[in-house]
């Protein structure tokens, strides 16, 4: 059942992924910037993955495309989940938001902005949610010093 | 008197809300929290109200991040454990088995019959704390003491019954990569059956208490609705998800642990709202137990650990004795457990919702990342849908009823 559902995104999407993969229970696909909001909507309409679970960021500093934009879906129709792989450099580390398919992308998309400097296009609230107004830099970027302290409240004497 | 700057200097604000201006003719903006008597949890929330009306809401998290996946990055694999418990704070032994299982999805281990049952059952009797938790908090908000301190005096025999086990009240560091700390001590279940039927009677009492009571109807039935759509788009799961009326639970739809072996139900409600939000954690009370009971009597003795030198600490006495184990012991403790380069999303069923670790390994000791979806944060994203449009007033409950945990949602 979750094999033929698997079988079936891939053949649908064979077009735009570049590389799918089954690992841990999980359909893996990866594809190029441009068309991560394609085939989420694909996903969505024509698959059942109505839930957006989760996006986050992996920094390769090695790399020319240096992070890899990770998104999971869930369907709650037939319990799996796909994840979608996508790489960008960081020169311009663009993708489309996903807030115009689900509204939860909104608040994950802006976590994952300030953490890895990942700019979503379209997505007009990227201000920053976990760290604060005026906070300088990306700090799960790898090349962030975990010791960097910028504190808001001047320390005490 | 004159010149307050010289004494306290000016901050600036550390967020940026939404809006500054009203949509609605002679509406005002309000700034409640992040510390405020009347929200568990630290959060702010900037709503625009007419009246008492609330127009529109701006929720801020984020007071208690502490670089818990920067931190990660820096420590071995085990070092871990006592990070991840204080993720969801009131149900620290779930956080640890998640993360458990999902290194060991990587290293492809596969735990003993006897500790599949105990985290198991564990993990329901965490379930039971944070909700007793939750619910206790949000009655409390509606100055509903006595059933505070009733479902508290029960959470507190959870916590010393834990502590007697892990030796910890609150963050108890008891998973283990490949298995468990160590066994249950003796008569740790016969107490675990008494402080069960003890918590039949409390919660009989609360249900009692509340469950018909016109103030509390009125104070929850309606308030804060959220529909099945709705909640699936702003990635609501767990009890908010099956208040709404749909069966989602993660236990029966991708079964893990023990989980496809017990008989239980899955608790719905009927309209999303406050009063189903409460409802639908006092029936999982309920499961719990039931699945607790099942559990007690499938346990069988058994080792814990897996026998395997990649994860498991050999014991003392070989330590102690031995070449081989001391050389075992000390790669394990200085360099981490050796987990192969890959990456994984596992995912169980917290007790506010999904609970999923992403983790990417580029093998070695130290995770190159670990990403938490928690539930709480993503419950933030989307808990204006329940707050616009009822009274200021109804903040309160409907925000106990989201039971946002600011561990897990902030990291």
């Amino acid at each position: 059942m979750t094999d033929a559902l698997f079988a079936q995104v891939r053949t649908a999407l064979a077009r735009v992924v570049a590389d799918a993969v089954v690992a841990h229970g999980i359909l893996a696909l990866t594809a190029e910037p441009a068309d991560v909001a394609a085939i989420a909507r694909a996903l969505k309409e024509h698959f059942g993955f109505d839930m957006f679970l989760d996006v986050t960021a992996v920094d390769w500093p090695d790399r020319d495309l240096r992070f890899d934009v990770v998104y999971h879906f869930y369907s709650t129709r037939d319990h799996v989940r796909v994840r979608v792989k996508t790489r960008v450099s960081a020169a311009d580390p663009t993708v489309d938001t996903l807030v115009p398919l689900y509204g939860s992308a909104r608040c994950m998309e802006r976590e994952c902005h300030e953490m890895y400097g990942i700019v979503f296009r379209g997505n007009d609230d990227l201000r920053p949610l976990l760290l604060y107004e005026g906070f300088v830099g990306h700090p799960l970027r790898k090349d962030y010093p975990k010791h960097k302290e910028q504190p808001l409240v001047p320390y005490r004497k | 008197m004159s010149d307050v700057s010289s004494v306290t200097p000016t901050l600036p604000n550390p967020i940026r809300p939404a809006f500054t201006t009203g949509t609605v003719e002679g509406s005002v903006i309000v700034n409640i929290g992040p510390s405020h008597p009347a929200t568990h949890g630290t959060i702010q929330i900037v709503a625009e109200l007419s009246g008492e009306r609330v127009i529109r809401t701006d929720v801020h998290c984020g007071y208690l991040h502490r670089g818990f996946e920067k931190e990660c990055e820096s420590h071995t694999w085990h070092n871990l454990i006592p990070y991840v418990d204080r993720l969801n704070y009131c149900s620290a032994l779930i956080n640890n088995f998640a993360y458990c299982e999902a290194v060991e999805k990587l290293l492809e281990i596969e735990i003993t019959p006897r500790c599949r049952y105990l985290r198991t059952l564990l993990s329901e009797y965490s379930r039971i704390a944070d909700h007793l938790t939750c619910i206790a908090a949000a009655l409390m908000e509606l100055g509903a003491m006595t059933a505070f301190l009733y479902l508290v005096t029960i959470r507190d025999y959870v916590y010393e019954h834990l502590a007697a086990l892990t030796g910890a009240r609150v963050t108890y560091t008891y998973g283990r990569i490949g298995g468990l700390s160590h066994d249950l001590p003796d008569g740790w279940l016969q107490r675990l059956d008494e402080i069960l039927d003890e918590m039949d009677t409390f919660v009989d009492r609360v249900h009692g208490l509340v469950d018909r009571n016109r103030i509390f109807i009125d104070r929850m039935r309606n308030v804060g609705v959220l529909q099945t759509d709705a909640a699936v788009n702003w990635g609501f799961t767990g009890p908010i998800l099956r208040s709404t009326g749909v069966p989602r639970d993660l236990r029966k739809d991708t079964p893990y642990l023990a989980y496809a072996e017990l008989e239980f139900e899955v608790p719905v409600g009927i309209k999303g709202d406050n009063y189903d939000r409460y409802y639908v954690r006092m029936r999982e009370l309920d499961e719990s137990r039931h699945m607790i009971r099942q559990l007690m009597d499938m346990l069988e003795p058994g080792p814990i650990n897996v026998d395997d030198r990649r994860c498991t600490l050999p014991p003392k006495h070989l330590v102690y004795t031995e070449i081989e184990s001391l050389i075992n012991h000390f790669k394990l403790i200085m360099e981490g457990p050796q987990v192969p380069a890959g990456e994984v999303y596992s995912a169980q069923e917290g007790a506010n919702g999904e609970l999923g670790f992403y983790i990417v390994s580029v093998g070695g000791g130290v995770p190159w990342k670990v990403h938490v979806r928690s539930p709480s944060f993503v419950h933030m994203g989307g808990v204006h849908r329940m707050l616009d449009g009822y009274q200021l007033a109804d903040i309160v409950p409907t925000f106990g009823s989201v039971n946002m945990i600011g561990g897990e949602c902030d990291r």
